[in-house]
């Protein structure tokens, strides 16, 4: 029985439909009606979807529309992997404009509309509230604002690609973004709207996690995928507002011509690439702390164990997102800055990677002395820990101010960022989205063809990205249309692993495929699930699946920690 | 030396994994003396990711495999929140390690960084979508390729005319970003003869993946020779002179010379040669040679309908001999 229903007795004494029991059955009568519609049928129409203020509608909604417009980024990349079959031009695109405008909207909109987003805005919002056991965020009108300026500016963003298009890749250098004829300014729009989006989220989860936790619950019996939702909104809130002002600047240089960072007016390149970067490169972390937060819940829950060093994944959260500010200037060993700021970002650079691997040896610490299942979700967290470690030991390389005179610019630091945001950001939401789907949909999905989705997509994505690092050291650069202009031996050794490359990327889309079929399918034929299928211990699972529209049916109390699992395990012995 | 073991950048070690004479698995020939002890780090680091890498990964598996919910036999989840031990060791010994990556990378980068006194200067010249090098104190200028003695320090310095453009040379594993309104400098000794590409490595537009050169590396004798012809090739005039301008200058990187334009920003020159072009303008003109004088001296004054005007001007950079000799060429074009 769950401490929840100990505590709070209900006004007919009779066993409450709407709050869950280990397990146990409710004893021999028919399940008490439902009290409440769920929160997917409490109002009806577009409009109550549209101008809702349900966290859960809300997070659903940045779902659908962050997987869409990953969806459309991936397209791109399909482009891009079919043009580099071959070393000459015109394989798919007929001119270089045609790929360069792919690479840079595939960046930008994967980085801007995807990996930021998903899963603080989608996961974050549903999961947040219920975790802490609240009706919803602390601001929910402010909540739906962000949603509407999600949706604005990726609206924006398409629009550029319409109007002229964009082809100064995602990270926009000066001076080549000053001048090229394309739509420079609508991009940057975009990209300032979204960041507002991203503000608001950051803000209104501090707010929420600082005032609305439900009584007992103590910051050291939170969630750790809460930790690092606080984590990523600091960062959020902190770094965000930089790259709207750079980018507002590069704007004001595009229309009035004054010469901040063209050197033709008097400008400096450089600092361009400063100022974009002291976002971008905490931004790589809102990104990636809520996935490492994810993988927490996952590790415990799915091996019914306590998680290894709580206290240490939640500091290091909080010490990753401080340290992340200090090591933009890794972007930019070779572009000109001093040898003292190379040498200081580089000894800042490995600080930042003992926190990280701390989370890394905790989480497979947990995993001693579990009751372990290979479900969906837990096979995601497997092939996270498998992926990300790979991006990580390879950021080592990119760290060492030597070896990144080499790989800079080249396909190794394509492979590297893809294995952490793609395999680390990706994996995760995986898991995440499989481990909370019966929560969210009150269906399970067909487990049969999502084992064989993770196993096409680690696969997949182990073949795509992995042949981009010996691509890299060998010296293929990146942002290349064509390769056949180098030695004879060089072109057969770069066909060789862009073609294991684009034969990886079928395999992983054919995974991401398939999961989404399953998926969708799940929601109309799925088996139906009850509140706690996985058997989890924080207060999500205390709701319905899925939950009716204010979360709990009454205010919920805390009296122990998330995954208190040997306790609860202890108890259903007795 | 230690022993039998390289010093290398002051620490010693056993150069057992980078191949140094012909291209390996992960990186090409070692053709420069900065090149083995970059190598040595790349595999120190590869080699502990490899380490760390089984230990995470045969951490995880054996505890699966050990810990995994078994059927018919009552759950049991152990109580273990920590190890204070542990959780500090496997933070400070990573930390140990990384700081020795750390110290070691900042080493090769100070060689790097500076220069031998007693180098080569070549002035680089960066544009969109070409090299251009002038060999300083010598009648050497605006050859696209460059031609250095082996075992003697050459020292780079770069400036962009345009966008941001960056010099990489896989096998001397050096590289810099060329900024414009300002100079970067890079130096290598190269240790091998050869053909090394270079390439740009920084995104510049449509012609960035064609923007690439090389560094030709040749006996001291050989390079004594090449300059007194002032780096033209031997005994090269008329038509031949022109093929190997037209490459040299940089011609090849945006016009093919074929009929087929090959995804390149400018026109085809194949059978251009006597033809009628019509220009942005709307009026017809005729291709001759005054028309190609005028093209390398004024690229924009008559530019092709269907083009923009990219071309960069050549005024100063190619003498009368040079011109009669690429236009001899450029209509000997089918």
């Amino acid at each position: 029985m769950s401490t929840i229903e100990k505590q709070i007795p209900t006004s007919n004494g009779a066993s409450v439909g709407d709050l869950p029991v280990h397990g146990a059955a409710t004893s021999g009568q028919r399940p008490a009606e439902r009290k409440e519609p769920s929160y997917l049928t409490a109002d009806k129409g577009l409009k109550s979807w549209l101008f809702t203020v349900d966290h859960k509608r809300i997070g659903i909604m940045y779902l659908v529309g962050v997987l869409s417009f990953f969806l459309v980024g991936g397209l791109f990349a399909l482009a891009i992997r079919f043009e580099l079959l071959w070393p000459e031009a015109g394989n798919f695109f007929e001119t270089a404009d045609g790929y360069n405008k792919a690479f840079t909207l595939h960046g930008a909109i994967m980085t801007f509309l995807f990996v930021i987003p998903i899963i603080p805005a989608a996961l974050g919002n549903f999961f947040l509230p219920l975790m802490i056991g609240a009706k919803d965020v602390a601001f929910p009108k402010l909540n739906l604002l962000s949603f509407h300026l999600y949706v604005l500016g990726g609206a924006t963003l398409v629009y550029t690609i319409f109007a002229g298009s964009l082809d100064t890749g995602w990270t926009f250098y000066t001076p080549y973004s000053t001048e090229t004829g394309t739509a420079v300014i609508s991009a940057t729009l975009g990209v300032f709207i979204l960041g507002f989006s991203s503000i608001l989220t950051g803000v209104n989860f501090i707010v929420t996690i600082h005032k609305m936790r439900a009584p007992g619950m103590t910051w050291m019996r939170i969630p750790l995928f809460l930790w690092a939702l606080y984590a990523t909104a600091i960062i959020q809130v902190l770094a965000t507002p930089v790259i709207g002002i750079t980018l507002m600047l590069l704007t004001v240089e595009r229309v009035f011509g004054i010469g901040i960072f063209d050197p033709a007016l008097g400008g400096d390149p450089v600092l361009y690439q400063h100022f974009f970067w002291f976002y971008s490169h905490p931004a790589v972390y809102i990104m990636i702390l809520p996935a490492f937060g994810v993988i927490s819940e996952i590790f415990t829950i799915h091996s019914r164990k306590r998680i290894f060093g709580y206290k240490a994944i939640a500091y290091s959260s909080l010490s990753i997102a401080v340290i992340s500010f200090l090591v933009w200037g890794h972007h930019m060993f070779v572009s000109g800055q001093s040898n003292l700021a190379g040498l200081i970002f580089s000894f800042l650079t490995f600080l930042v990677a003992i926190p990280t691997g701390v989370k890394v040896f905790s989480w497979v610490g947990t995993l001693y002395g579990g009751s372990i299942r290979l479900n969906t979700p837990m096979l995601y967290g497997l092939s996270f820990i498998f992926i990300f470690s790979i991006g990580g030991l390879t950021g080592l390389f990119l760290g060492a101010l030597s070896v990144d005179v080499q790989l800079h610019d080249t396909y190794f630091i394509v492979a590297h960022f893809h294995y952490v945001m793609m395999g680390g950001v990706f994996i995760a939401f995986m898991s995440g989205l499989h481990h909370w789907w019966p929560k969210m949909t009150g269906r399970m999905y067909s487990e049969f063809l999502a084992k064989i989705g993770c196993l096409l997509v680690f696969v997949g994505f182990n073949m795509t990205f992995f042949s981009q690092f010996m691509l890299g050291s060998q010296g293929m650069p990146r942002r290349y249309y064509t390769y056949d202009q180098v030695s004879p031996e060089l072109v057969e050794l770069f066909t060789f692993w862009h073609r294991s490359s684009s034969a990886g990327s079928a395999i992983l889309a054919s995974g991401i495929f398939l999961t989404l079929g399953y998926l969708v399918f799940s929601i109309f034929k799925g088996q139906a699930v009850g509140p706690n299928p996985w058997g989890g211990v924080s207060l999500e699972w205390e709701t319905d699946s899925p939950p009716i529209k204010h979360n709990f049916a009454h205010d919920p109390v805390c009296t122990r920690g998330p995954y208190d699992f040997d306790e609860v395990l202890a108890a259903e012995r007795a | 030396m230690i022993g039998n073991l390289p010093l290398v950048s002051g620490i010693a070690v056993p150069d057992l994994l980078a191949i140094a004479s012909k291209r390996g698995f992960w990186l090409p020939q070692q053709a420069s003396t900065v090149a083995a002890d970059t190598d040595n780090l790349f595999f120190f680091i590869y080699w502990l990711s490899i380490v760390f890498f089984a230990l995470i990964v045969g951490a995880m598996v054996l505890f699966v495999v050990k810990f995994r919910r078994k059927k018919n036999v009552p759950e049991t989840s152990s109580a273990i929140e920590g190890n204070t031990k542990l959780e500090v060791a496997w933070a400070v010994i990573p930390g140990i390690l990384l700081i020795a990556i750390f110290v070691w990378g900042f080493r090769g980068w100070i060689a790097l960084a500076v220069p031998p006194g007693e180098a080569i200067e070549i002035q680089v010249r960066a544009k969109k979508w070409l090299w251009s090098f002038d060999y300083r104190g010598t009648n050497i200028n605006g050859v696209d390729e460059i031609t250095v003695p082996v075992d003697t320090p050459v020292k780079l310095i770069m400036s962009s005319e345009d966008v941001i453009h960056s010099f990489f040379v896989p096998a001397f594993r050096v590289k810099k970003d060329i900024v414009p309104n300002r100079y970067s400098v890079l130096w290598f000794t190269p240790t091998k003869l050869g053909e090394f590409d270079v390439l740009c490595t920084e995104y510049c537009g449509n012609g960035h993946s064609r923007m690439l050169s090389k560094v030709t590396v040749v006996t001291r004798d050989e390079y004594d020779k090449w300059m007194t012809r002032g780096g033209l090739p031997e005994g090269v005039e008329g038509k031949a002179l022109g093929e190997y301008l037209f490459k040299a200058k940089g011609c090849k990187t945006c016009h093919s010379i074929t009929t087929d334009r090959m995804g390149l920003p400018c026109p085809p020159l194949g059978g251009k040669y006597g033809s009628q072009e019509q220009l942005v303008t709307g009026e017809m003109q005729q291709i001759d040679d005054n028309y190609i004088r005028e093209s390398i001296m004024k690229p924009n004054a008559k530019v092709v309908k269907g083009y923009a005007p990219v071309m960069p001007t050549f005024a100063g950079q190619i003498d009368d001999k040079q011109m009669d000799a690429l236009i001899q060429y450029i209509a000997s074009l089918k």
